[in-house]
């Protein structure tokens, strides 16, 4: 986890399209909804420990990309890898992949039924075989850093937005995951809520945690993306560091889009 | 009236039917149950053979179900439920061939039931127990059902309620329960709008806690979104 320090490495180091050491590799991925190419040919590198931010119009397909990096979305053509295995198809295999793969949802999708510290602990306990005691050790660590310790034995509807959205971080990490996937955290939460969940994720990202980000959160990919991946009609139109993205981007599309965003 | 009564075990044949019910209920949860599971599978065979089962069952008449079990099934096929050397083979014959006939009829019901607490359950859920690394099997015992069932209290209950009720087709084939017993006292003695009152009131004492009871369990264990 501590091999890669986005605050000494330079972005500018990294040659965006080939990262040194690949993490999730994605191949010529193609995916149609009926008649809409939703991805279109879609070849993306991720390395260990590297923040890449997926910024794009809605409907660009970058929910799709990122739900397919877990195959909660299927792919037509193309193939993802992560961490050197090639994604499996339904089974035991997948289920035991995407115990690597951590997955925030935009409508956070807290186990309703349990309570904040079984939300931690199921994964650990039923998947990694841990013993209950030492997994509720580490849910309590957990929630500590997430900063909802207090609401430990509460259910997820008795918690705000915010605080369901970092539990749901802390139950991802619970499995230890090699990468992180959030697909658009910050949509679902009232405005005063979003900073407490972005900054729990710059802490993951100055810890080294590789992840994939799809957000509207500009603020959130100047400051902690290594790569802003910008997404439009199914296509990754542009990859460059947040520098080069939000002062001088190349094409068009990313230009028409930045222009709307940050004229507000 | 009271004299009428006296003469016949009324208590027996009701706690005949609570037993019917008792057992057919199991039945018919354990059955149902992995109906529901069938006809949310990702195996397209396991889907159309759990509709094929619910469709089947429920547009058959209780009647006739119970007629076959035992005529068709338990006589002509010669399929026993019992030790048939014991003295009382027949009649316990004929009150297994009911529970099984009950349980089987009211599985599709439990299924359909089940299934729509299945509804309750966002696909979040699901999402997020599979991104956790839960197997399926894990993910329904887990996450999925334990959300279902709670959504699927009060359909429930209601099926228990006539199930409760329909253990009176099993007189069909024979078997002593409340309204068999309310048959012979009513062509054997007077006064039967009176018998058929008391009878009528039996199956109200039974079911009317039923419901009761399942609306307020149903809203105890709602799971909060």
């Amino acid at each position: 986890m501590d091999d890669v320090n986005p605050d000494t490495a330079a972005p500018s180091d990294r040659t965006p399209d080939t990262p040194r050491d690949p993490m999730v590799v994605i191949d010529g991925v193609n995916k149609h909804f009926g008649d809409l190419h939703v991805l279109r040919d879609i070849n993306l590198t991720v390395g260990k420990g590297e923040v890449v931010v997926v910024l794009g119009p809605s409907g660009s397909g970058k929910s799709t990309l990122c739900r397919a990096i877990n195959r909660l979305e299927t792919i037509e053509s193309g193939t993802i890898s992560i961490d050197g295995k090639t994604l499996p198809e339904e089974g035991k295999p997948l289920a035991q992949l995407r115990a690597d793969v951590g997955m925030v949802f935009q409508s956070f999708n807290l186990f309703a039924h349990k309570t904040i510290r079984d939300n931690v602990t199921l994964g650990p306990v039923k998947v990694r075989k841990k013993s209950k005691s030492e997994a509720d050790q580490q849910a309590t660590d957990l929630l500590k850093r997430v900063g909802v310790e207090a609401q430990a034995d509460k259910y997820p509807a008795q918690l705000s937005g915010g605080q369901q959205q970092r539990v749901a971080i802390a139950r991802s990490l619970a499995m230890g995951p090699k990468v992180m996937l959030f697909d658009e955290p910050t949509s679902a939460l009232d405005p005063e809520m979003v900073n407490e969940v972005l900054d729990v994720m710059v802490g993951l990202a100055k810890e080294g945690m590789t992840m994939i980000v799809v957000t509207h959160e500009m603020g959130f990919a100047r400051k902690a993306a290594d790569r802003v991946v910008f997404m439009a009609d199914g296509q990754i139109v542009e990859i460059g560091t947040p520098q080069e993205f939000f002062t001088a981007p190349k094409s068009d599309r990313a230009k028409d889009f930045l222009g709307k965003i940050l004229t507000h | 009236m009271l004299d009428i009564l006296e003469k016949y075990n009324i208590l027996e044949a009701f706690w005949m039917t609570i037993r019917l019910t008792f057992f057919s209920a199991i039945g018919a949860l354990v059955i149902g149950t992995v109906l529901a599971i069938m006809r949310v599978s990702p195996v397209a065979v396991l889907r159309r053979l759990g509709a094929f089962y619910v469709n089947t069952v429920r547009n058959t008449p209780l009647t006739l179900i119970m007629f076959f079990s035992l005529a068709g099934v338990g006589i002509v096929l010669e399929v026993s439920l019992v030790d048939q050397s014991s003295s009382t083979s027949l009649r316990d014959n004929a009150i297994r061939w009911a529970i099984v006939a009950l349980a089987v009829y009211h599985a599709a019901f439990v299924c359909e039931a089940i299934r729509s607490g299945f509804n309750t359950v966002p696909l979040g859920q699901a999402e997020a127990a599979r991104s956790i690394g839960l197997t399926f099997g894990q993910s329904l015992r887990e996450v999925i059902l334990p959300q279902a069932f709670r959504g699927a209290i009060a359909p429930l209950g209601s099926v228990l309620i006539a199930l409760t009720k329909n253990t009176t087709v099993a007189s069909v084939i024979g078997v002593a329960e409340a309204s068999a017993l309310m048959k012979v006292i009513i062509e054997n003695e007077t006064a039967s709008v009176a018998v058929f009152l008391v009878f009528a009131l039996g199956f109200v004492i039974l079911t009317l806690p039923v419901g009761v009871f399942f609306t307020s369990l149903s809203r105890r264990l709602a799971v909060k979104r």
